[in-house]
Parts: C-alpha cells; structure tokens; sequence
C-alpha cells in the first residue's frame, strides 16, 4: 500500500514541472480569435469620416484579399503601428478600418497626424464588428481573403517585422 | 550606522540558522547529547533576537527617513505621516520578507524556549527544520534584496507619497497573512520532525495545536477582512470572485482547518497519525504556494500587482526544497508510523474524519479549478473556471459536510451510537427540512441558496446543542471556542446564502431631483456636486435614502478621476442596517443631465464578516482554552516531580 | 507573501488602460424593462468574463469593453434569444475562455471528472474504513 504514499509527492512534481515550463515561457495574455478560418460576420458600418466611404462585410467578396484593422484614435498602440500600416499600403495592400467607439472630429485628427492608410474606415460605436469576429482589443489586424473569409488573425500593433508576415498571409489567402 | 547593523544582525541569524540546521542533524545522527546538538535551542533563541533586531534597525531607517537607504528613497518620503512611514518598512518586497523571517524566527526562538513535552530529539529535529526552512529566505533576502543597501548617493527626498497607498487596511494586512502563514510553517516544522523520528504521539499534536489554531484566526481575519474590501472597493458589490489571488488565500485556510480537527482527535485519541502529518506539510505548502501564485504573475487575476517572475523562480526553488523534501520524506517514512487507534463509524473520530475527507476535497477542487487553466495554456488553450464551476462543485461536498458538523459534535469519542442523539438528530433535520420546505414555498429559490439559508439555520441551532445538559459555567473555554466558531460559520452561510437569494439590483439614470427605489429604499438624487482631492477630482451625487419611507439620511458617493497617474475609481456608499445594506454607486457617466446610480440592497450581507469574526473569536476562545490547559498540565507535572524528588531525599 | 497589498492595490486603483470618452452602449449600465429577462441577462453576464479586464466578470466591470458587452446580451436577451445560445456565440468567437462556467469539451472533461474521482475515493474511503471496524 505504500505507493499511495508517493502520490502526494507525485502530483506535487507534475506542478512542479507545470510551473516551472510556465515561468519559461514568454508571458502572453492575448485571446486569439476562435473566427479564423471562419466566414466573415454580415455588418455595416457607417462612414467615420465625410471622405471614406463606411465600411460593410460585402466589400471583402471581391476576390482580393485585404486587412481589416481594428483600431481607435484614443489608443497610443495604434499610433505606432500607422507607419506599419503605410507601408503596407504602400505595398499595394487594402486596408479597411474599423474605429472603436471614436469620434468623427477625434478620427480625422488622427488621420491628419499620423497618416491614412484606409480606402474605408467603419464607426462601431458598440463594438459589434469587434465582438462579431473575436477581436478582444485594439489594435487588431485580420487578414480576409477575397471570398470574405478571416484567414489570419494579427494581435496588438503591427511592429516593422510583422510586416512580411503580413504581406505573406495575404499572399497565401490570395490563392 | 544603523542600516548596517541590521544587515549584520541578519547575516548572523542566517549563521545561526545554518547552526541549527546542523545541531539537529547531530542530534538525530549521534545523540542529542553531543555539544553542538545542546546548541540548537540557544541558537533558535537568539536567532529570534537578532532578527528582531534587523526589523528594528529596518523600522527605524524608515522611521527617520534615512534617504541613503535605496529601500526608504524609493518606498518612503519625508512628507508622510509617522504611522505611513514605519508602515511602509513592510509595504515592499524585500520589507515584507524581512517581516516574514522575523515572524517566523520569534516562532522558532518560542518553541525552543517553551515547548518540554516533546522528546528532545524530535524537539531538535522540529528546529532543523524550522532553520532550514528560515536559511532559504534568508538567502534570499541576503543574496538577492538585500533591505538595508546604501546608495552611493543620499536621494534628496524619497519617491513613496502616493496617497492611494497611505491607507491603514494596507499597512495592517500583510502582517496578518504572515502571522497566518508562519503559523502554519511552524505546524510544517513540527510535522517533519515527527516525521524525521517517527514520533507521532498526542504530545506532538497538543504542542503543535495552539500554531495551528493562532494561523488559522489570522487567516480567518485575513480572509474576511480582505473580502469586505474587495466588496466595498470594487464598486460592484461583489464580495468573493474566485479569483486566483484570493483561492491562494482561501487554500491555506481549508487546509488549516482540516489540520486543526485532526490534530485534535490525534492530541484527543492518538488516532490519524499518518493523515496529521500530512496535512501539516499540505497547510504550509499551500501557504507556499499561493504566495508563488501571486508573486511570479502566473495567473492572471483581478488582484495581481507587482510581479515578478524572477521572485516567481525563487519562490518555486524554496517550494520546490522544502515541499518537495517534505512529501519525499513522507513517502519514505510514513509507512513505518502506526495509524493509530481504531475507532467506529458512530464516533466522534468518525464525524471529524467525514469532516477531514470533505474539506480536503474542497481543497483538491479549489486548487483543480485554480491551476487548471495554467495546464491548458501549456497546451495553448486558454479557459476560464469561476464561479460558476467552484460554487457547484464545492457545495456538493460542503453541504454533507455541514450535516456531520450539525451534529458530530454531539457523538462520543471512540465508539457511540446514532440512537444515543435521536432526539437531536431529529431536532437539527426538522429545521432544515423546515428551511427547505418553507423558504422552498415562500420565496421559490434556486437550489443553492435555498440550501445555504436551510443549513444555516439549522447549523446554527445545532452548533449550541453540545451545550445542552450542562452548567454553562463548567464548560471549558475551547468547547465555547468550538461552539461559537461552528456559530459563526453558520452565520456567515447564512449572510453568504441571503446575499445570493436576495439581492436587489438598480442602474437608475437620474437627473438632479429625479427619484428612484431599490428594494425597500427610497432614493432621491438631490444634487451632484464637483468635490476635489489633493490629486482627484470628483463628482459626488448627493442623495437621501430612506428606508421603508423612515427618516431619510443623506449619502454622497463619488466618481473620482486622478490625474496622476490617470485612472478613475468609485467611492461606493454603504447604508448598513441590522438586516442588511444599502449599497450605492455613482457612475461618471452624464448624458444629457442624467447620472447613472448603480444601488443594490443587500439583506443580510454583513453576516458574511460577522461571521468571519464570530469563526476568529471561536479561534481565539480555543487557544485560551487550549494553552490554560497545557499550563496547568506543566504546573501538575512539576509538582508531581517535586513530590516524588522530596520522597526520594526523605528515604 | 504580498498578496493581499497587492491585491489591495489594484482594488483601489483600476487603471484604465485605453480610454474612450464616447457614452457607454445604451444597454451598458440599463436594466431591461421585464424582470425576469433582466435576471436572466444578470444571470448570464455573471458567468462570461470581460476580456480586456484581468479575471472579473462583465457584470463586475467598468471597461467599455465590458459594458458594450453587456449590452449585447441585454439586447438579444430582450429579443428573446435563450441565454444558452449567446454563450455558445461569443465561444464561437473567443472559445471557452469568455465563459467561467466551463462547458464539458475535449479541453475541460477533467474539471468533472477529478470531483467525480474525488467523491468516489471519498465514500471508498469511509466505506473501507468503517466496515472493517464495525
């Protein structure tokens, strides 16, 4: 009957061992989207600003693939990831916004201070695009192919080395 | 000056430590004769001292403010009031441990100073491991957050003055844990040197009783008080979440509990030998490991604060040595030590037993449920376990165990009868089908509350039966400890069950003027006016509440935004009445002249922490009892030997 | 060993990392109308966390995130979809981590079984002890 002894002492080493892997590893506290590979969820989105049209989930099943970035003017990430967002577009990309509960004035002021890498920027003053395609903050970039489909899920802002993965998921989503 | 004699006054009390460490481990080698093992119980005593003397030299830089001390420049300030200041020695890392040492060294000095009735060889085994459990933090403390270091410049003010911090539950909340803690690591102490010698007797259990019972009332206290402020702060009137940070707190405590009953039929009846010993290496590793849990920022939580994984590392090492030597040590050694008495089903053992085996499997689902989502994420699966699960689960195993509580107190040791406590049995299952019946019809609950209120009720009635029959007066302390602890934890299911079953909620928009009710209350918003603080301003809501139409009173709670650093709290109001709270909060919120009010009325909540104290005070009411009695036992004892050495001189 | 000043801590203090200044969504701090709806909606919201926030509940939480949250499930609570089926949507999109009550899955079946486990060792135990001494 001894080896009932040793189980105290066992479950205590698979802790150990749990913990220990644990502390190791890289602390990540993001929740990925359980959407990807998922079709797109039906929304629309009225016009942020007076110059970009609104943004609907019909303009992603043109058969290209585009990004569809989760972003807001009041978040200090995503003003560093909009030279990234530059690039990309200047790469050719697509890039749709999606402006969480923001302001008309505060979005344009954005735009005219850090660039506009939009062709469309939707208002989702409710969060329901964000909530419709698993997106727990911002920024957040999807990659959706052109049959409306979300192929990749990219979480927090988008540094300068993101930027061939990004280009690669879109390239990969275009087949 | 003093800062250096401090760190001196520690590195000697580490070379003490180490002394004891090695006293013991002769002792139990050669004999408890040779000359280094006499040593240890001097070296414990002044172990404690001179650690009490570093403490001392901590209180008193941070006393004076001696910016030249890294630890006072970047936790302290000049400007604060004295109390915040000395406060403040503990309010940090490296201060906290420092305070965990000294608790834990004055622990050691006392037991080597006071405890005779053990052999001296399990008495000198029990100080090892107390000094090897102590030379870990010490190492840490030394090696790697040394309190006392100097800068090479004297700061010219200190960077601590945030008023958020300068706050008395703060100050005072920490030492409570440790008291609780260290507690529990002397019971870890005696437990390994019982184990070391094989010698599990009543003695063992009698000497380790008033650790294990004083642990517990902190923890007790801890575990109230901390709930009362999670439900006054948070602002959403929630009083316990599940949080990670708060089962590492609730572990040690239902380890500590089971150890407590089972200590008590060891020290009563030599019985559980195996299973006591067990459970006072599960208390301290539990202790252990919530203070690894909320150090190294593994889990997330609402609670989590500074952490860091490097503190993380060290803690899971230290865990790692003495939990883990510990377990392995039982593994080797329990099978030679005997269980101990028999006894049958219908016994007092027999109750504490179902007591024993229920909260421990309380304990094996808390700790399942907090751990649990650590082992999926190293499967890159993220889940969620809260309330929902930990409420269910865990009833399915307290309330059995609450039955046996209402009526096991009442059983004889060894061997009794069900027949012999019909009448009681009977009496306790009519309040509580009672209960169910009538509160069933009455209110139509769900089933958890339901529960909670019905055996509230009768737990309640039953914890004052083992009274029944006797002179109040005659009855020894720690049976009224026992009585009012088991009253108290009636008192705070039922608070808990209340709560659950009948809380109103309201989220008004009111303007200026407009009114509204909750439950009960009447509430009528007068006016919202700007308030501003040394760092925040805020709006308060002036309100008047009145309670069935009564006498109103004015409440003005606030939504206060601090610039420094940025953030925005709530400041809730609580109206309390013996039967409840009115509990209101103001949103910052203001749409077109709307406020938002968020009010709850709350019957019955604060039985939840009145039963909190009622459970510490049971506590306290046993160790009285418990260490009057071992003091008379010593005085007997004594007179006896003079006796007997007076008869010897006369022949 | 800080545990509870650090718990303290950030019960005084939440800060609020990314902040918006637009008016929370309509359903966010609104009760429904019918009672018994809004008790279930409360009921629901106890039980699915708020993802932005560290480990507290959508119905414990001030983050606009939280409150936009709720007003999803107040408003399809009030347009008559079974709570069971607004959990099941947001773990489509989150998986189980959104809800704290764990649904029996591929990922969670030992959350149910180790109690199982615990209670059959349990009357194993009382059985085996006391049979013998009786």
């Amino acid at each position: 009957m001894s080896w009932r002894l040793w189980l105290p002492f066992m479950v205590f080493f698979g802790f150990l061992g749990l913990a220990a892997y644990q502390l190791s590893q890289p602390r990540d506290e993001f929740v990925k989207s359980a959407m990807v590979g998922q079709e797109l969820p039906y929304f629309t989105l009225p016009a942020a600003v007076p110059d970009l049209p609104g943004a609907n989930s019909e303009d992603f099943a043109d058969g290209k693939p585009k990004l569809l970035n989760i972003w807001a003017s009041w978040c200090l990430p995503c003003i560093a990831e909009a030279p990234q967002l530059e690039a990309l577009k200047d790469e050719g990309v697509e890039i749709v916004g999606v402006a969480i509960r923001d302001k008309p004035e505060d979005i344009a002021r954005f735009l005219s201070d850090h660039g506009n890498p939009y062709t469309r920027i939707g208002r989702d003053d409710l969060s329901e695009v964000q909530l419709g395609i698993g997106s727990s903050g911002v920024p957040e970039t999807f990659v959706i192919d052109g049959k409306g489909r979300i192929a990749y899920q990219h979480i927090g802002d988008i540094r300068a080395e993101h930027v061939p993965i990004l280009l690669e998921e879109l390239r990969k989503a275009g087949r | 000056m003093i800062a250096e004699l401090g760190l001196a006054a520690l590195w000697l009390a580490a070379a003490l430590a180490a002394l004891q460490l090695l006293g013991g481990i002769l002792a139990l080698r050669g004999g408890t004769e040779s000359d280094i093992a006499g040593l240890t119980r001097p070296a414990a005593i002044l172990q404690g001292g001179l650690v009490a003397l570093s403490f001392g030299a901590l209180l008193w830089v941070f006393a004076i403010t001696d910016l030249s001390v890294k630890l006072v420049a970047t936790n302290s300030h000049t400007m604060k009031p004295l109390i915040f200041k000395i406060s403040g020695a503990w309010g940090n890392h490296e201060g906290s441990m420092l305070l965990w040492v000294t608790v834990m060294a004055l622990a050691g000095a006392l037991i080597a100073g006071i405890e005779r009735r053990l052999p001296e060889r399990t008495m000198q085994a029990t100080l090892a491991a107390q000094g090897f459990v102590a030379l870990g933090f010490y190492a840490f403390l030394l090696l790697s957050s040394n309190p006392f270091e100097r800068l090479p410049q004297p700061a010219t003010e200190g960077m601590g003055l945030n008023p958020l911090l300068q706050d008395i539950g703060l100050a005072l909340h920490p030492p409570t844990l440790y008291f609780g803690y260290v507690g529990l690591s002397v019971a870890f102490s005696f437990a390994v040197g019982a184990l070391l010698t094989r010698q599990v007797t009543p003695d063992f259990a009698r000497a380790m009783r008033p650790w294990i019972l004083g642990a517990w009332v902190f923890l007790t206290l801890g575990i109230t008080a901390g709930s009362y402020w999670a439900y006054y702060e948070l602002g959403w009137g929630g009083y316990w979440f599940w949080d990670p940070v708060e089962n590492a707190s609730l572990m040690p405590w239902l380890a500590a509990t089971a150890l407590l009953h089972s200590a008590s039929v060891l020290a009563s009846r030599d019985a559980l030998r195996v299973w006591t010993i067990m459970l006072g290496v599960v208390a301290f590793s539990m202790s252990m490991l919530g203070t690894f849990l909320v150090r190294s920022g593994i889990l997330t939580s609402v609670h989590a604060f500074a952490v860091d994984p490097e503190r993380g590392s060290f803690i899971l090492f230290l865990l790692a040595i003495y939990i883990g030597g510990a377990l392995l040590l039982f593994a080797l050694r329990a099978g030679a030590i005997n269980e101990g008495e028999r006894f049958s089903v219908a016994s007092r053992e027999g109750a504490l037993v179902v007591n024993n085996v229920m909260l421990s499997a309380i304990l094996a689902v808390v700790l399942l449920g907090t751990l649990y989502p650590l082992l999926t994420e190293a499967f890159d699966v993220r889940v969620s376990v809260g309330p929902p699960y930990f409420n269910p689960v865990g009833a399915i195993f307290a309330f059995p165990m609450l039955a046996v509580m209402a009526v096991g107190p009442l059983l004889r040791w060894r061997k009794d009868g069900f027949g012999r406590i019909s009448k009681e049995i009977a009496l306790v299952a009519a309040f509580l089908l009672a209960g169910i019946v009538l509160l069933g019809l009455l209110f139509g609950l769900a089933i958890l509350p339901l529960l909670g209120l019905s055996f509230a009720i009768a737990l309640a009635v039953a914890s004052f039966l083992p009274l029944r029959g006797r002179k109040l007066r005659r009855v020894p302390i720690e049976t009224w400890g026992m009585v009012v602890a088991h009253f108290g934890l009636a008192i705070s299911l039922f608070g808990m069950a209340s709560e659950s079953a009948f809380t109103e909620e309201h989220l008004a928009a009111l303007e200026e003027g407009g009114a509204t009710s909750v439950g009960p209350w009447q509430v009528r918003l007068e006016a919202v006016e700007p308030v501003a603080g040394p760092n925040w301003t805020a709006i308060a809501g002036r309100m008047a509440v009145s309670y069935e139409g009564g006498e109103p009173q004015t409440i003005a709670p606030q939504s206060r935004n601090f610039w420094a650093p940025p953030q925005q709290t709530t400041e809730s109001v609580l109206v309390t009445r013996w039967n409840g709270q009115l509990y209101a909060v103001m949103g910052a919120d203001n749409r077109g002249g709307r406020y938002q009010l968020r009010l709850w009325w709350k019957p019955f909540v604060t039985f939840i922490w009145y039963g909190g104290l009622i459970i510490a005070l049971g506590g306290i009411l046993a160790i009285i009892g418990r260490v009057r009695g071992d003091l008379k036992r010593r005085i007997v004892r004594r007179k006896v030997a003079e006796r007997r050495a007076e008869a010897e001189a006369l022949a | 060993m800080r545990a509870l000043f650090a718990f303290l801590m950030a019960l005084v203090a939440l800060p609020l990392a990314a902040q918006n200044d637009i008016p929370p969504a309509p359903y966010a701090y609104r009760q429904l109308d019918d009672p018994a709806q809004e008790a279930a909606a409360q009921d629901l919201m106890e039980t699915l966390r708020c993802l932005k926030c560290q480990s507290q509940s959508i119905a414990d939480s001030d983050a606009s995130m939280a409150g936009d949250m709720r007003h999803q499930v107040r408003i399809r609570i009030a347009a008559g979809e079974e709570p069971e089926d607004i959990r099941r949507w947001l773990m489509d999109r989150y998986g189980d981590y959104v809800s704290y009550e764990p649904v029996m899955s591929a990922t969670t079946w030992p959350l149910f079984a180790i109690p199982v486990l615990l209670a059959l060792i349990a009357a194993l135990l009382f059985w085996r002890r006391f049979r013998r001494r009786a």
